[in-house]
């Protein structure tokens, strides 16, 4: 288990006067304190860990949340800011003497503008709100993580997160214009905006992927495309994983960039296939999806230059969607790939490190090998084209001995990917689950350089304080605890 | 008065000769090889630094799409290396060598402090977009790093887009790794006379709201104005959508096609302001606006006698005018209209002391743009006055 910090007492004796103070800035239904209903509220896609709140205030507007953090500043009480709670890292997990503020009621599109290809939206709205919004006209958000019919776009941005199609497409930090920002003592900032890279220091790239350390996020200005003509997905088998690696190296090689190139081992098949019925091949050892836009003659130029270079490497099968339709087959699978490991064991760990391409046969061997030592199975399934690993760790939460081998397990495979030459989050987050594995990436002075940073925004380290950082002064947790 | 560049041999020199400086709080003016000392302000430093004998690729991975290199390293060098296994700079920086006049070619490290990106930024996303990551050596003297050499990376706060545009004031970056990407096999050009600008810029959103992946989005104004949209692709593709977006503007009247090395030569010029046609005593501005606001921009600019370059769909106004505090005033007004901003890009020294090179920031955020700056470099000792006068 990964420790968390004590709670401050003379917060927690306060909590009447400071959940009044509250509902003074957001009338009406605005804060939640009562422990049935602050349940909800207790974890986030991170479920092994969980800490009910001081109380949940869920402001309306910017101007409520710049009141909500000038009276926390004010008065010493930590916040916890929340978008729809799907960090699978502990991000939004809560501190016994925090206030939850979340973002969920600003959910209103402020403004389209197809012709400067931009979209104003509050932070509360989903990830797939945009794209719905702007689709009758043709046009999409490009980032699309697997959460994105529930996760929002002020956690997407806090997060930096990214989907299967950002290898074309890129992640969140390079879809965003602009941003609303409150302070931590309450000042609401307008940064970047409607334009591309504003002078001065870039605000916009240092507060994307911060995990809300810096100051909340109320209103995000991002980027809309216009949506390709088409797109078709094939499906790659092949008998090894370094085979299929190599495949992913001669497609990237030969000038190919596909939207999507997605990568799956035969544990991951095999669960994939018994929940989706989506016709994998169960006798390969490793699978890609592999996908292209353009016109229909496009597809098929890009798809038999791809066919062709596939089968230079002794594929078990190869099938190229005729259709959409049969693009979705093939996709069903891949997206319900959570859900179906999920089906498989009653819990999974979701890992996600980044490593070099090249390393990738290594990097699964090794995988198999500390899965035989911690006697616990894995299913590995992940963006190809840009190395990024999603080891999904069965285990039984209720035996506290297996989740506990399955986080040391976890703890392995990041510490591998960092040797290789990768890091130790490529879309998920540090959050709680990876802070203390943070001197294995940084040294000592690097975590220091980063932590005056935060405190640059946030001197009395009010904000999501215990995440990203391995704990120091006044958050380490009592000796007991140990 | 600048006096010769200290140029020290490696990374471990340059932390020391900074780390001294620290020690001494003696500032320091940082370059690479000097090619953007008339890029924003003149800093006030007896002793300048250069980057340029860190040198050489230190990694180039083509099938990973990344490489890695010191930031002396010119970005002639760079280039040659990533064209010769057919890939590229995605966002084709600049070559500043014409509009600085000077023979010195720009330096990886130099690019990236000044955040330099061509046409392709449009469609495919800034220098800042395809850093990976850093080696930098902090204003205490400390080498930190940031990032890393993979293509995903989330991991503690990215200081590579900090450093990003900082202009060497928040560090001295000495290796960086970025994001390439393999060139197009073939490319085309469309271009289309308009009657007036707002019927350009409107041609060029039609183009980038098209499916067909344009890659750059430009507008020449003059006799005539001349509005140019790029296609970039396998040769089928390129030919393809060629017709396509032909036949989706006809609205606007006929397209000259232009395709192979003269395509590949007018965005080169592009990229480089060449269609500016800046003259020595012009002062040169960029201005970021959303495109919609470009037109108002390109009527001040006229008012002021200037002559302008729309790229980014618009959105990227280059500025040639009158070298006065007037101009830029003016300039710096029409972009805040809109929310956008001005940058001072090239002036005679005077001019560049006078003015807010970049626009001011709002209190608290001018407050933890001190407290940032402060943590990076307590002494204050980095290109100090570079951005802005007194940080
Ligand atoms: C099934 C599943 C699939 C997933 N697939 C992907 C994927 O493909 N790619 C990917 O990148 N991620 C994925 N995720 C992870 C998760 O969905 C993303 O991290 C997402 O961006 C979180 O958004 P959220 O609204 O749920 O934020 P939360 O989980 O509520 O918060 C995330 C972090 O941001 C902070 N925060 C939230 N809103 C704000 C704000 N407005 N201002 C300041 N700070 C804020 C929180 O404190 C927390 O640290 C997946 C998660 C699940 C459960």
């Amino acid at each position: 288990m990964i420790a968390q910090p004590a709670p401050k007492p003379e917060i927690l004796a306060r909590r009447a006067e400071i959940v009044a103070a509250l509902s003074a800035i957001v009338p009406g239904d605005g804060v939640i304190s009562e422990a049935v209903r602050l349940k909800p509220y207790e974890t986030d896609g991170l479920a092994a860990y969980r800490q009910v709140p001081l109380a949940v205030v869920l402001p309306r507007t910017t101007e409520q949340v710049a009141a909500i953090l000038r009276y926390c500043h004010a008065n010493g009480v930590r916040i916890v800011p929340r978008g729809a709670g799907t960090s699978l890292s502990g991000g939004a997990l809560p501190l016994a003497d925090a206030v939850v503020v979340g973002l969920m009621r600003m959910n209103r599109i402020l403004d389209i503008d197809l012709d400067d290809r931009l979209a104003v939206v509050e932070a509360g709205v989903t990830n797939i709100g945009i794209t719905n919004a702007v689709a009758g006209d043709g046009f999409f958000y490009a980032p699309d993580p697997s959460s994105q019919l529930a996760c929002m776009i002020g956690g997407n941005v806090m997060m930096n997160s990214g989907g299967a199609h950002c290898l074309k497409y890129g992640v969140t930090a390079n879809n965003l214009l602009g941003l609303k920002f409150v302070t931590i003592e309450g000042e609401i900032i307008d940064i970047g905006g409607a334009h591309l890279d504003a002078a001065g220091y870039d605000w916009l790239g240092i507060i994307t992927g911060s995990e809300g350390q810096l100051g909340l996020v109320t209103e995000v200005t991002v980027r809309i495309l216009r949506g390709p003509e088409g797109a078709r997905a094939m499906l790659a088998a092949f008998n090894g994983t370094e085979i299929a690696g190599a495949a992913v190296d001669a497609i990237i090689g030969s000038g190919i960039i596909p939207v999507a190139l997605e990568f799956m081992d035969k544990p991951c098949i095999h669960a994939c296939e018994a929940f989706a019925h989506a016709g994998y091949p169960l006798d390969a050892e490793a699978m890609l999806i592999i996908e292209v836009e353009g016109s229909t003659a496009e597809q098929d130029d890009l798809l038999n230059r791809i066919k062709a270079i596939c089968e230079r490497f002794d594929p078990i099968s190869l099938k190229v969607a005729e259709s959409a339709e049969q693009s979705l087959a093939i996709w069903k699978g891949r997206k319900g790939a959570f859900g179906a490991v999920g089906r498989i064991s009653p819990d999974y760990l979701c890992m996600d490190g980044t490593i070099p391409t090249s390393e990738l046969p290594f990097v699964l061997k090794r995988i198999g090998e500390l899965s035989t030592q911690y006697n616990l199975g894995v299913a590995n399934v992940f963006h190809a084209g840009d190395g990024n690993l999603h080891p999904l760790i069965m285990f039984d939460a209720n035996d506290a001995d297996s989740f506990h081998r399955a986080e040391s397990f976890g703890a392995d495979i990041l510490k591998l990917c960092v040797e290789v030459g990768g890091c130790l989050t490529g879309e998920h987050g540090v959050g709680v689950e990876k802070r203390d594995l943070m001197t294995v990436q940084f040294t000592a002075r690097e975590l220091d350089q980063q932590r005056a940073i935060k405190t640059a925004f946030d001197p009395q380290w009010l904000l999501n304080p215990s995440k990203v950082f391995p704990l120091q002064g006044d958050l380490l947790p009592p000796l007991a605890a140990e | 008065m600048t006096l010769a560049a200290e140029a020290p041999p490696d990374e471990a020199g340059l932390a020391a000769l900074v780390a001294a400086a620290h020690a001494a709080r003696e500032p320091l003016a940082i370059e690479g090889r000097g090619s953007k000392r008339g890029l924003l302000r003149p800093v006030q430093a007896a002793r300048t630094v250069s980057t340029r004998n860190l040198t050489g690729i230190t990694l180039y991975r083509p099938s990973e799409l990344i490489i890695s290199a010191r930031a002396g390293t010119p970005i002639p060098e760079i280039e040659a290396a990533l064209a010769e296994k057919g890939q590229h700079l995605i966002a084709e920086p600049p070559d500043t060598r014409a509009i600085f006049g000077v023979d010195e070619a720009a330096t990886l490290g130099g690019i990236i402090a000044a955040n330099l990106s061509g046409p392709r930024r449009i469609a495919w996303g800034a220098m800042r977009d395809h850093l990976l990551g850093i080696r930098f050596v902090n204003g205490e003297g400390a080498v930190l790093r940031s990032g890393g050499r993979v293509l995903k990376n989330v991991t503690g706060l990215d200081l590579c887009k900090l450093l990003a545009g900082s202009y060497g004031t928040l560090g001295v970056m000495t290796e960086i790794t970025l994001k390439v990407l393999p060139a197009p096999e073939a490319t085309a050009t469309l271009l289309y006379q308009v009657p007036d600008i707002e019927t350009g810029v409107r041609l060029l959103s039609a183009g980038l709201g098209s499916p067909f992946s344009v890659t750059g989005a430009a507008l020449l104004p003059g006799e005539p104005n001349l509005a140019a949209l790029r296609l970039e692709d396998f040769a089928s593709s390129v030919t393809y959508r060629t017709a396509r977006l032909r036949e989706s503007l006809a609205a606007f009247g006929a397209a000259t096609v232009l395709e192979g090395e003269p395509s590949r030569g007018f965005w080169r010029d592009l990229r480089d302001a060449v269609p500016l046609a800046a003259r020595p005593e012009d002062a040169v501005w960029r201005v970021s606006v959303r495109p919609s606001a470009a037109p108002a921009v390109v009527r001040v600019a006229e008012a002021l006698g200037g002559r302008t370059l729309l790229d980014w769909g618009g959105g990227l106004v280059w500025v040639a005018a009158p070298p006065t505090a007037a101009a830029h005033d003016a300039l710096a007004a029409a972009a805040a209209v809109s929310g956008g901003t001005c940058t001072l890009f090239r002036a005679p020294e005077a001019l560049r002391l006078a003015v807010p090179v970049l626009p001011a920031e709002a209190a608290p955020l001018a407050a933890i743009a001190g407290r940032v700056k402060a943590a990076l470099d307590p002494a204050g000792i980095l290109n100090p006055g570079r951005m802005r006068a007194g940080f």
